[in-house]
């Protein structure tokens, strides 16, 4: 057992060693070490936790077992899961998250005594409203988490489901949160307290299904935003100071990183999320538009002898690459590249893929040194004077409408030069425009030659021609 | 007139949303993912809210309904930690220079 004086101390280390953890990101060397000291943030938290309790009963054994129950499975998926699902892990591990905050505000709520909040049918107000928006918060990003993994895993479809009515729906929802927290507070009613964690629930669900694939960079920032306001909601309530820092830390790594994926697309937060973008029926016309104009395509040999022939090649990854699992068969496309003393760079728009850092995290599986994968404000410039762009998987992050047509959606938006190059290759299975349902204008330019096939499949043949 | 304590937490949580917005900042761009999952792993911290509610009850009282959602949070929390932790000590067991390279 002890003091809290003591244990208020540790959790402020503890919170320390994660504000470390997320320090030591700011280089992929001193990466791992800030991984350890978030370890070590974790450990020190929960062993402080047993000691300020000193129940060491055979209830302490339970939740030891527990604890290595959970870690085994955690462990497991850790270890399992394919470098190319991690979009759909990170957004189940935001529903654990969520969840397990519901779980901690509903036993503060049912037991108040235990966390020094009051007695059950009188809890200290200030506590009560801490602990509702934990719970809300909570549950908003446990069910939301949920449809954005099934959005991702493929189980549901990405496209936006929309209905009318759907933001006054929303809207009325969300103001029967404050009304019912205002009740809450009056009446102490338990009652509420599960509608509450209901209605929160149901929120969740309506606010990810209308945003589409593409948008889910933006959800799954901003779900990981909600998880650490909700843990800072329940630090409050706990009067934690380990949970209020790391609450603070991850809500605003969250929202940050949100604001990057918003500003890549060159769209407002608020427009993401009220969805629907890619659902218009326009595409129908573009179909028409695209049997008119003449298209070069080409086959592995071309690719083949036209990089062969190049003095400097980049190349400019999407989601199609990790749809096909091609990060490793363009390595060794490159690795033979790179014998003939060509030049290769990786070119990484930050919307490319279905997270913030998706790309990078696939390239370095394949083995690509991180020094050679430029973001798109460092790479730029180097279009112009190179001789082949070599884009697999990626479409509307090339499209030059974006700097050309006022009218287009995505006017405005950065994207990557790669009209700028000598030529450029376009892997990709079929003209079919891309998620934002534009056609891009890049297919039909002269230097392009476009390379109808699986990304990996392509990449393995251009790697058999090369030799 | 005495200073409420809520407005030192409320101060702690403040400071900390500044500090994590420079410090997350100047995150790589290249790292945001290992960035998600690591504020995920950290986030799981709540834990120690399982933990208190999970061990209110002794053992002769047997389970309570709020020791029985301290336990099940023990659990998501556990998940959470571990697979954060580690799935981002696997990401960045990846990122290598050029020089670590073999040969």
């Amino acid at each position: 057992m002890i003091s809290p004086n003591l244990s208020a101390i540790f959790y402020l280390i503890s919170g320390i060693l994660f504000i470390l953890a997320l320090r030591g990101l700011s280089s992929p060397d001193t990466s791992r070490q800030g991984n350890y000291f978030g370890i070590a943030g974790m450990t020190i938290a929960i062993i402080v936790t047993f000691l300020s309790i000193g129940n060491f009963s055979s209830l302490f054994l339970y939740v030891l077992i527990l604890l290595i129950l959970g870690g085994t499975l955690g462990a497991f998926i850790a270890f399992k899961i394919p470098m190319t699902a991690m979009p759909e892990l990170v957004a189940g591990f935001h529903s654990l998250v969520g969840l397990a905050a519901v779980f901690v505000a509903i036993a503060a709520f049912l037991n108040p005594e235990v966390f020094n909040l009051g007695i059950t049918g009188n809890i200290k107000l200030a506590s009560l409203i801490e602990m509702s928006i934990g719970a809300a918060v909570g549950a908003i990003t446990f069910s939301g988490s949920i449809i954005a993994f099934l959005k991702l895993r493929g189980i549901m479809s990405g496209a936006p489901i929309t209905f009318s009515g759907q933001h006054y729906l929303n809207l009325i929802l969300g103001l029967g949160i404050f009304v019912m927290v205002f009740y809450l507070c009056k009446t102490q009613s338990e009652n509420i307290f599960w509608t509450l964690i209901a209605v929160s629930f149901v929120i969740g669900i309506l606010l990810i299904i209308p945003i589409g694939g593409a948008d889910m960079p933006v959800v799954i920032s901003m779900l990981n935003s909600y998880s650490g306001w909700a843990a800072a909601g329940i630090g409050f309530t706990l009067e934690n100071t380990a949970l209020i820092i790391t609450g603070a830390l991850v809500g605003s790594s969250g929202a940050i990183l949100s604001y990057i994926m918003c500003k890549a697309m060159n769209r407002s937060f608020f427009s993401v999320i009220l969805g629907g973008f890619g659902a218009d029926n326009s595409s129908n016309d573009s179909n028409e538009k695209k049997d008119q104009k003449p298209v070069k395509s080409g086959n592995a040999e071309d690719a083949a002898f036209l990089m062969k022939n190049a003095s400097s090649v980049i190349i400019v990854p999407g989601y199609g690459m990790a749809v096909a699992q091609a990060q490793h068969a363009l390595r060794e496309m490159v690795d033979k590249l790179k014998k003939n003393d060509i030049k290769v760079t990786y070119a990484i728009h930050p919307v490319a893929g279905r997270m913030p850092g998706h790309m990078n995290v696939l390239l370095a599986e394949a083995n690509v040194p991180y020094d050679e994968v430029f973001e798109l404000e460092d790479i730029n410039n180097d279009f112009a004077n190179s001789d082949v762009a070599f884009v697999i998987g990626a479409n509307d992050v090339t499209n030059p409408v974006a700097k050309t047509d006022p009218k287009s959606p995505i006017f405005g938006m950065p994207v990557l030069d790669v009209e700028k190059c000598k030529s450029v290759l376009f892997v990709k299975r079929s003209l079919s425009p891309g998620y934002a349902g534009i056609d891009n204008e890049l297919f039909y330019r002269d230097n392009t030659l476009m390379l109808f096939a699986d990304a990996k499949k392509m990449t393995e043949d251009i790697v058999k021609n090369l030799d | 007139m005495e200073i409420d304590p809520f407005i030192f937490r409320l101060s702690i949580f403040i400071l900390s949303i500044f500090v994590g917005y420079y410090v997350v900042w100047s995150v790589t761009p290249s790292l945001h993912t290992p960035l998600m999952s690591v504020t995920n792993a950290i986030s799981s911290v709540i834990i120690v809210g399982a933990i208190i509610a999970a061990l209110a009850t002794t053992a002769e009282e047997g389970l309570s309904s709020s020791s029985i959602f301290g336990y099940l949070a023990i659990i998501l929390a556990a998940v959470n930690i571990f697979g954060g932790f580690l799935v981002t000590q696997r990401m960045l067991q990846m990122y290598k220079k050029k020089k670590d390279k073999k040969k």
